[in-house]
């Protein structure tokens, strides 16, 4: 391509920079450049180069939650992390894995079930005979977690260990390979759903667990024949997080005892505009799931987010705890998120809501990436 | 200089509130690690959060810088206070707030301490689960600096796997809560952060923490070995076979030895080493791996195997278990409490190799650990009144640390970096990833006031932030790019 003296820089970094295509389109949004590094090494020089031409990175894993949070103001350059694919250690005797950021959360559970262990997080299942997809390093730049949270939290819970290719090409990491460590500050925590914000995800150490020797599910049909356990999993389980389908997902956030309310709250809020959710989730961990479908009305969608949002913010569904309302309680209690939403609703709402501690939020964007140049846009508040 | 700043702090704590005698300031002058030691300039005892942002702020308006302290028990140092700072004490600051078993939650002040929040929980059929041995008199706020664990974090994970929320004061004296108690909030982790960050980035003023369901069950194996490298067989049995007791200790035959001597725990006579190994659960589970860890025991060559199943029998084979260092204290004048960690398959290799650096130097070594997660507590016993000795057995220690770092392990398990560690920093991180985590620290504490020379060899400059980027974009100069 003439003209363009950006790419051989890229290139001279990481082989495999080229042109972008349509296809490389984040949210919508197409890039200039796509790159996938072969090695940490490669994706601080690509980044460095980056730097060089203020290019704004966005970072992609197997692209199944690309479109979460909201489309990138700009987006110069997509690194694809698809290359970075090496299981660099299984410590089976310490339960502990170092891995690259491509590789992919199924492909380590095949691995890691070899030594009777997992990564106690639930990836996107598989549908119709498709192996589930997502990486590692877009589950922690995600913070994704499905239905197993309740037992073993999710990724920030699970993570040891973190290196990070800054803005500018620094390589840094934070923790390291036991499990059990205080010191320094934890990156791992910061990172793990920042979506990409504050730079790239290139390895990650974590703590592992033992396979269950058994596993089954209780299915209770309140209106039906009451309960019945299987060894599988029903259809729905940890879809609805995973994927919510091609239409707007929010995710709810409650303090537990305030599960009734929130139930109420979104029915209130699905009335109001005549939509229809389907609700699914963590009901004891406090997270719930919206999932309206990609054929409701984007104004209707967009009404159903804020008008959730204000029932939650009134107080009759904030779960502030029953026995009385605590004056030093945290001044929000729940919050509704959207996932993921069709660009026209996307336009019409703020996907993320208020945020506790913003402004402090602002300061370690500031401070990580001072040109704005990692996801902008994508993340809470603008960051 | 600081005289100027007293009449500002009486008018926020009160008179009663402020220390400026200097023989009561002497009683603040270090934390659980005595051998660092410095009296504040200030001592102030806020009782709300609103008085300590307002301390904060006076603070931060005439550059004085401030330490944040609990009830004084961090075994690293990290509540030193600075001769020329403000010591802001929040042991008055110790509501608990509310206890929601229906969300189990609670909400807390800082100054609470760790056991009365279990208490306070226990009639509802919840606990507090972060137990570090100091749980009767160490606060949840400095819990939180800290990240606390203890011996039953290898099932139920850290301080930083049970808080939900934090009100802190940042360093300009904001009052900001991170965090909504959901554990799902919105936006970067900075409770994740926050927590373990030792006092650096702010002082909490309240505190959402996670409560956990009573286990129906429990039980505890007493395992004697003749050899702690047969206790570490065992060990890793354990944990190979699948199963994640709540706690797996450790203590070698000198600790066993000082502990007879101290509180007569007779545990079993001539063991190189025991293994307290205490699991929790369903009924079912515990009595099914309880089996499974007798048999474990027992093909690692276990020489004698005794079990408790109540609480009071429970607590006579802990008690061996938790006097130790103060036991070791009785049979050497002076001893280094050590904190490392190895990854728990190089305990053997690390055990030995700390017994040659023991033989060479002639300072006897004690251990006590956390084996489970590979957390060594070896306790290097030496004669404070000989300079020689005192010197040998400060190489020692920092010898540990080079024998967990070279394991690949880390240099602190649960006592924090404070002052105690900090040259230790460099050999751990490099000089890119010491730099990027001070990142964080120039986001809440630009002036560097908060807590200052502490966890880092050397303060990063924050310098100014470039902030939103100027001018028109290359690439759009260069007509390859549109922006929007």
């Amino acid at each position: 391509m003439t003209g363009d003296a950006v790419l051989p820089e890229l290139a001279a970094a990481c082989p495999a920079a080229r042109l972008a295509t349509g296809a490389d389109a984040v949210a919508g949004v197409v890039p200039r450049y796509a790159a996938a590094p072969a090695s940490v090494g490669q994706a601080s020089a690509l980044l460095r180069a980056a730097g060089r031409h203020e290019l704004s990175v966005v970072a992609r894993g197997s692209g199944s939650r690309l479109d979460w949070g909201a489309p990138p103001r700009r987006c110069d350059l997509v690194v694809d992390t698809s290359r970075l694919d090496q299981v660099l250690e299984h410590a089976a005797g310490d339960l502990v894995a170092r891995v690259q950021a491509g590789v992919s959360l199924h492909q380590l559970g095949e691995l890691l079930a070899g030594a009777g262990q997992q990564l106690a997080l639930d990836g996107i299942p598989g549908g119709n005979g498709q192996r589930p997809a997502g990486t590692i390093g877009g589950t922690l730049a995600t913070g994704m977690a499905g239905p197993r949270r309740l037992r073993y939290g999710t990724p920030r819970d699970l993570v040891i260990g973190i290196t990070v290719v800054r803005a500018d090409g620094t390589v840094a990491s934070s923790g390291g390979k036991v499990v059990k460590n205080v010191a320094g500050y934890d990156l791992g925590k910061l990172f793990a759903g920042s979506y990409g914000t504050l730079g790239l995800i290139a390895e990650a150490v974590f703590r592992l667990h033992p396979l269950p020797a058994v596993a089954s599910y209780t299915t209770v049909d309140t209106v039906g024949d009451g309960a019945r356990t299987s060894a599988g999993a029903p259809d729905w389980w940890g879809r609805i997080e995973a994927t919510g389908g091609p239409g707007t997902l929010v995710r709810v956030a409650f303090w537990a005892a305030a599960l009734p309310r929130v139930l109420a709250a979104i029915d209130t809020a699905a009335e109001a505009v005549t939509a229809d959710p389907q609700v699914a989730g963590s009901a004891a961990s406090g997270v719930l799931y919206a999932a309206l479908p990609a054929s409701t009305d984007p104004a209707a969608a967009a009404g159903f987010v804020t008008g959730l949002r204000a029932a939650l913010a009134r107080g009759d569904a904030d779960g502030r705890p029953a026995s009385a309302p605590v004056p030093d309680s945290p001044p929000v209690l729940a919050s509704a998120v959207v996932v993921h939403a069709p660009p026209p609703v996307a336009a019409l709402v703020d996907l993320w809501g208020p945020v506790p501690g913003l402004s402090l939020m602002r300061a370690v964007k500031d401070q990580f990436d001072p040109g704005h140049r990692m996801a902008p846009g994508r993340f809470a508040g603008g960051i | 200089m600081i005289d100027q700043l007293v009449p500002a702090m009486v008018d926020i704590c009160g008179p009663e509130g402020v220390v400026t005698d200097p023989l009561e300031l002497r009683t603040y002058e270090c934390d659980g690690l005595t051998s660092h030691r410095a009296a504040p300039a200030l001592v102030v005892l806020p009782q709300t959060a609103e008085q300590v942002a307002a301390v904060v702020r006076v603070c931060a308006g005439a550059g004085i810088p401030f330490v944040a302290r609990g009830s004084g028990t961090g075994l690293s140092g990290g509540a030193l206070p600075r001769t020329d700072g403000v010591l802001i004490v929040t042991s008055k600051m110790r509501r608990i707030i509310a206890i929601d078993p229906d969300s189990q939650r609670a909400i807390l002040e800082p100054g609470v301490t760790n056991l009365s929040v279990s208490n306070a929980a226990r009639p509802f059929g919840y606990f507090y689960a972060p137990d570090p041995s100091s749980q009767q008199i160490c606060s949840v706020g400095g819990n939180v600096a800290e990240n606390s664990g203890g011996a039953h974090c290898l099932k139920n994970g850290f301080t930083v796997h049970h808080v939900t929320g934090l009100e802190i004061v940042t360093p300009a004296g904001e009052l900001v809560w991170l965090g909504d108690g959901t554990g799902a909030a919105p936006g970067y982790d900075l409770v994740g952060a926050f927590i373990g960050s030792e006092g650096t980035l702010g002082i909490v003023t309240k505190i959402v923490v996670k409560l956990t369901k009573i286990p129906q069950m429990v039980t505890c194996l007493l395992a004697a070995f003749e050899t702690t490298g047969a206790g570490g067989t065992a060990v890793s049995a354990i944990i190979g076979a699948g199963i994640i007791p709540a706690a797996i200790e450790m203590m070698d035959a000198l600790a066993i030895e000082a502990a007879e001597a101290a509180v007569a725990c007779h545990y079993p006579q001539g063991a190189g080493a025991v293994l307290i190994v205490e699991l929790d659960g369903p009924e079912s589970d515990v009595r099914r791996d309880n089996e499974a860890v007798r048999r474990l025991c027992q093909q690692a060559g276990s020489t004698e195997i005794r079990e408790a199943v109540d609480p009071a029998e429970r607590a006579v084979i802990w008690a061996g278990r938790k006097s130790a260092f103060a036991a070791v204290g009785r049979i050497c004048p002076a001893y280094i409490v050590q904190d490392g960690v190895v990854p728990r398959t190089a305990l053997g290799t690390v055990l030995d190799k700390i017994a040659e650096l023991s033989a060479e130097s002639g300072i006897r070594v004690a251990n006590v650990f956390h084996a489970g997660d590979g957390n060594l507590h070896p306790l290097v016993l030496y004669d404070d009144s000989s300079a020689a000795d005192t010197a040998a057995a400060a190489e020692l220690s920092g010898a540990i640390l080079d024998l967990c770092i070279s394991h690949g392990g880390s240099i602190t398990g649960e006592h924090g970096v404070g002052v105690d560690k900090s040259r230790y920093m460099p050999k751990m991180f490099g000089a890119a990833d010491l730099d990027t985590m001070q990142l964080l620290r120039c986001a809440f504490d630009p002036d560097g006031l908060c807590n200052p020379g502490k966890v880092f060899p050397t303060p990063r400059l924050c310098g100014e932030v470039p902030g939103a980027r100027r001018g028109v974009h290359p690439l759009v100069a260069a007509g390859l790019a549109e922006q929007f």
